[in-house]
């Protein structure tokens, strides 16, 4: 067997990063080190461009499939990648604000980038197991940067409690699913699968049901959602964006991967499985964001609902038809098409409430009120973040919604799709609340009386940029969409060669 | 044909998107109000321009169903193009709008509020309107017609008025709130329908002349088209689902409620003609009597309703439910005479309708109240609105010799080919219409004049110009209705469900 090593270097690159960052940190004066941040993000950069020529046209695997280099592993690198890069450049401002140890902070999240990309390539689940660890650990620490805080605090504690527990179930499916096939390769599982036809011993089945469950409360599916809110309110907002975004799109390399290249025989059994996953999930999601009063908490009752949609494209990957199982790849299109355009509007709402977080120093709703005033520009970005995010025409969104549910509708899954759209209107109502804040509501008197902060805000140069960059792009994906989809078909390509 | 008028429906679309993007960027927002607004009228009778041009070049002996044919692939995977097309029909709705737009923009001169913001939302919805009309794919129909609902929220919102009775309140955010949560809530019908008529006809595209030309299965047609009958109806004020429109009428700014009840509504029956009676035909026959008992109610309970009201507007909102039952009614006979007088309804009401509502703007920004009991005797002081208001009344209960009359005769006429029984319902309701306006008019404008509005304005000259134009083209296809008529009949003779 010979192991072409060479094929790692994108991932030698990242993690020469991380450690260049650490080290860095410890080589310069103290008042420079925020300035790692610029070190962190163009490492990433660097590393997503080596990517791209290197690993172009790979289709190749390593050490027996563990590892598996192909389109989809290439299009989720770029992705994660330059994500973190994002959202490192948003933390500039924050960090410098509110954080300590800007070394540790943006090294870890390079680390977590390390793990992402590990997650969205893996062919095994022992292989992704680690690599979701590493993400996960990273974060534990990231959560609780703020020891002062005392939500912070509680913040990390339950992130550690909960991903710990969650972890311990996952790796205990893994572990049935060995006891029944025997393997824990992505194609041995598969094989395995064939061979009996699809029907699962109750091994197999309880195996599954716990590896759903584990990543279930990763990807922060109701029932599984409890520690979400607490977290991100708790958590330094950048990271609340890293949680909601990044993190949850790795977590849905792992599944795509997971469910097509492994579980796609057996899915008689899982289907139905997850659509109620997704229909609890994004019903609840949206019904408790409506309550809410704090726009983190509320971004994280949205978040949840927009991962009932996603898993409303997992559960219709492929459809029964005469006994036989149809990938359906409009479905795998139209995940990765929608947490692309996810993570332009979330990205854009975070940057906002970052902004006005520095300005004001809350995140309450309240905040919100007369924010067109305070700054028209920051209104206006949260306000297509937004609407994008409830799936309006000309954003991202709604292209994005209507792919998934008429790929949802392609699998015979109608109904869901319905619901689908009746939850998305239960989410237009909490948007265009805080969008009439913005818009039409006064700044509060007793603000707008003292005389400690300004009453406009002033947005750093650098946050003027990404914000505008976001909400070029959440426009142009929604008007334009043709070379994502392109990508995007590749990538589903590698995972769906049959469909 | 030649290049312009292969690219006229696309400049149509771009150009009310292109002028909110550029008042988007125009700087500074307070002191250069008077460029913008002027800029936005240019823009509108550029528009406007654009669809005299259609209508000269619009060709009704030519027999293909669309003309001014226009395909761009947008999305390969899903199979969505950016296909643009009229009929006859749609030309009708396009002429309604060229009209309704520039006098929008007109009466909305005296707003003075954040007027940049308001004309960036007047132009989006204008856009959408205009993109729903034309569009032949029907992910773009949807897409345009989800863009002309959305700017309402925050048009009747900001701008609105709310609004007070004896015992309990409606505030513009909750008629705002409540319209929009209405409209999206029918649209998740509508996507639906169109999502399942996507996976039935399996040609992987959403291009309706594709799926016009499927001939769904006659069980599939029997439950996708109610839904599209109720999603559309939804927005063209189909009882019992009407009850967001006159909160919304009443609680939006005058040049809003102008567009909303003139042609926003119209999206509503223009969807059940192009996407529901168009694609199954055998589920609009199984469906046209209940939407022929709805529009009935609507007809019938509209008008009763509106007699009720004490407030100027409500009686104008629910006139409008009552005068939409008439395009239930004409469409649900399934018949040429009904459809096309639908379709001219729809023109005529949203004329007349945006007359009366710029009239009714134009009484209580000067008087600030709406209530009938109190208001009085107006003809002496602006004896130039008593004229134009009784005009539209007129048109309005039906008077032979305005539009309102030939459209509501050509709906009768196909009644009573078909359904008697509801034509004669139908004339009681036209009956119900001539005493509230009549009643009206006799108390606003013909009574005693109280001693507080003797001091009252007459229309401004924006408003002057508005409603003559507008009471002019009531007449205009009142006493000469035949190259409308055979405009509409061109597009409705292609619908293969319509016999007669």
């Amino acid at each position: 067997m010979s192991v072409n090593f060479s094929l790692l270097i994108p991932e030698y690159v990242l993690v020469g990063v991380a450690f260049a960052v650490l080290t860095v940190d410890f080589l310069i004066p103290r008042r420079y080190r925020i300035h790692l941040s610029w070190l962190a993000a163009a490492g990433l950069i660097v590393s997503a461009v080596v990517v791209l020529v290197y690993r172009w046209d790979t289709a190749e695997t390593l050490y027996d499939g563990l590892f598996i280099a192909d389109k989809f592993g290439l299009f989720f690198f770029v992705f994660l990648t330059v994500l973190t890069a994002v959202i490192v450049l948003i933390s500039h401002d924050y960090v410098r604000k509110h954080i300590r140890q800007p070394g540790e902070f943006y090294a870890l999240m390079v680390f977590a980038a390390v793990g992402m990309v590990g997650m969205a390539q893996a062919g095994e689940l022992l292989t992704a197991f680690v690599s979701l660890e590493l993400l996960s650990f990273s974060l534990y620490v990231l959560v609780a940067l703020r020891r002062e805080n005392a939500n912070g605090n509680e913040a990390g504690v339950k992130y550690i409690v909960l991903g710990a527990f969650s972890s311990a179930i996952l790796l205990y499916g893994i572990s049935m699913v060995w006891g029944a096939t025997g393997t824990t390769y992505y194609s041995g599982i598969s094989e395995h699968l064939a061979a009996n036809d699809g029907n699962l011993d109750s091994t197999m089945i309880l195996g599954f049901a716990l590896i759903l469950a584990g990543l279930g409360f990763k990807i922060a599916a109701a029932p599984f959602h409890m520690w979400a809110p607490d977290v991100y309110q708790g958590a330094p907002t950048p990271i609340t964006a890293f949680l909601a975004v990044a993190s949850k799109a790795a977590a849905f390399a792992l599944i795509l991967r997971l469910f097509t290249m492994a579980l796609m025989p057996a899915l008689e059994e899982w289907q139905v499985l997850v659509a109620v996953l997704a229909v609890t999930t994004m019903v609840m999601g949206n019904l408790v964001a409506i309550v809410q009063t704090n726009i983190k908490r509320m971004l994280a009752y949205s978040s949840v609902g927009q991962v009932g949609f996603l898993l409303v494209g997992i559960a219709a990957l492929g459809q029964i038809e005469g006994g036989a199982v149809i990938p359906n790849a409009l479905a795998s299109d139209a995940v990765m098409l929608h947490l692309v355009g996810y993570a332009f509007a979330n990205l854009a709402a975070f940057t906002t409430v970052i902004a006005v977080y520095n300005h004001l120093g809350t995140d309450e709703l309240s905040a919100y009120s007369g924010l067109a005033k305070r700054s028209p520009y920051l209104a206006l970005v949260m306000a297509v973040a937004l609407f994008s995010l409830a799936g309006l025409p000309f954003f991202v969104g709604f292209l994005t919604k209507f792919y998934l549910f008429t790929a949802a509708a392609e699998a015979g899954l109608l109904w869901i799709a319905g619901i689908a759209m009746a939850a998305s209107v239960v989410s237009l109502y909490y948007y265009l609340m805080v969008v009439k804040r913005m818009y039409i509501d006064d700044i509060p008197d007793s603000e707008s009386e003292s005389d400690s902060t300004p009453l406009t805000i002033q947005i750093p140069s650098l946050s003027w940029i990404l914000l505008g960059a976001l909400l070029v792009g959440t426009v142009l994906l929604g008007v334009y969409p043709q070379p994502l989809a392109d990508a995007v078909g590749a990538a589903t390509g590698a995972i769906l060669p049959g469909a | 044909m030649n290049g312009f008028d292969d690219s006229v429906l696309s400049l149509l679309i771009v150009l009310p998107f292109a002028a909110a993007l550029a008042l988007i960027l125009w700087p500074g927002d307070s002191e250069q109000l008077r460029p913008m607004k002027w800029f936005s009228a240019a823009v509108a009778l550029a528009s406007t321009a654009l669809v005299v041009w259609i209508l000269v070049r619009f060709d009704y002996t030519d027999g293909s169903q669309y003309q001014f044919i226009s395909e761009t692939d947008w999305l390969s995977q899903l199979g969505i193009g950016f296909d643009l097309g009229v009929d006859g029909i749609a030309v009708a709705m396009l002429a309604l709008t060229a009209i309704a737009f520039p006098a929008a923009i007109l009466v909305g001169w005296n707003v003075d509020a954040r007027s940049k913001d308001y004309l960036i939302l007047l132009n989006l919805l204008v856009g959408g309107v205009y993109g729903t009309f034309i569009s032949l794919d029907l992910f773009f129909l949807f897409f345009f017609y989800e863009i002309a609902v959305l700017p309402m929220y925050l048009l009747i919102a900001f701008w609105g008025s709310s609004t007070r009775f004896p015992r309990f309140s409606r505030s513009k955010e909750y008629s705002a709130m409540k319209l929009v949560i209405f409209l999206v809530g029918g649209s998740v019908l509508i996507w639906v329908s169109i999502i399942a008529m996507f996976v039935e006809a399996d040609l992987n595209s959403f291009s309706l002349i594709d799926l016009q030309r499927v001939g769904f299965d006659e069980s599939f047609q029997h439950w996708v088209f109610p839904l599209l009958m109720v999603g559309f109806g939804l927005l063209g004020g189909l009882w019992p689902l009407h009850t967001w429109s006159p909160d919304g009428h009443v609680s939006a700014p005058t040049s809003v409620s102008m567009l909303h009840a003139g042609v926003l509504m119209k999206l509503g029956a223009f969807g059940i003609i192009r996407v529901g009676i168009q694609t199954m035909p055998e589920g609009a026959e199984a469906w046209a009597p209940l939407l022929l008992g709805m529009g009935a109610v609507n007809v019938i309970y509209g008008s009763i309703a509106a007699m009720s009201q004490t407030d100027l507007k409500y009686v104008i909102g629910y006139s409008s439910v009552s005068h939409m039952g008439y395009v239930f009614l004409g469409l649900a006979t399934l018949h040429t005479l009904g459809v096309t007088g639908a379709v001219l309804q729809m023109f005529s009401h949203g004329v007349m309708t945006a007359l009366m509502f710029t009239l009714a703007g134009a009484v209580y920004q000067s008087s600030h109240t709406r209530d009938i009991g109190i208001l009085s005797g107006l003809a002496k002081v602006m004896p130039v609105g008593a004229f134009f208001f009784a005009v539209a009344g007129f048109a309005s209960l039906g008077l032979p010799g305005f539009s309102g009359f030939v459209a509501e005769l050509l709906v009768f006429l196909g009644l009573f080919q078909t359904y008697p029984w509801v034509g004669a319902l139908a004339v009681i309701g036209a009956g119900i219409t001539a005493v509230y306006m009549l009643r009206l008019l006799a108390k606003v404008y013909f009574g005693e004049t109280d001693y507080r509005w003797e001091s009252l304005p007459d229309l401004k000259l924006n408003e002057k110009l508005v409603a003559g134009t507008l009471a002019l083209i009531l007449l205009v296809v009142g006493l000469a209705p035949f190259y409308l008529i055979d405009v509409i009949r061109e597009g409705v003779r292609h619908i293969p469900a319509v016999t007669g």
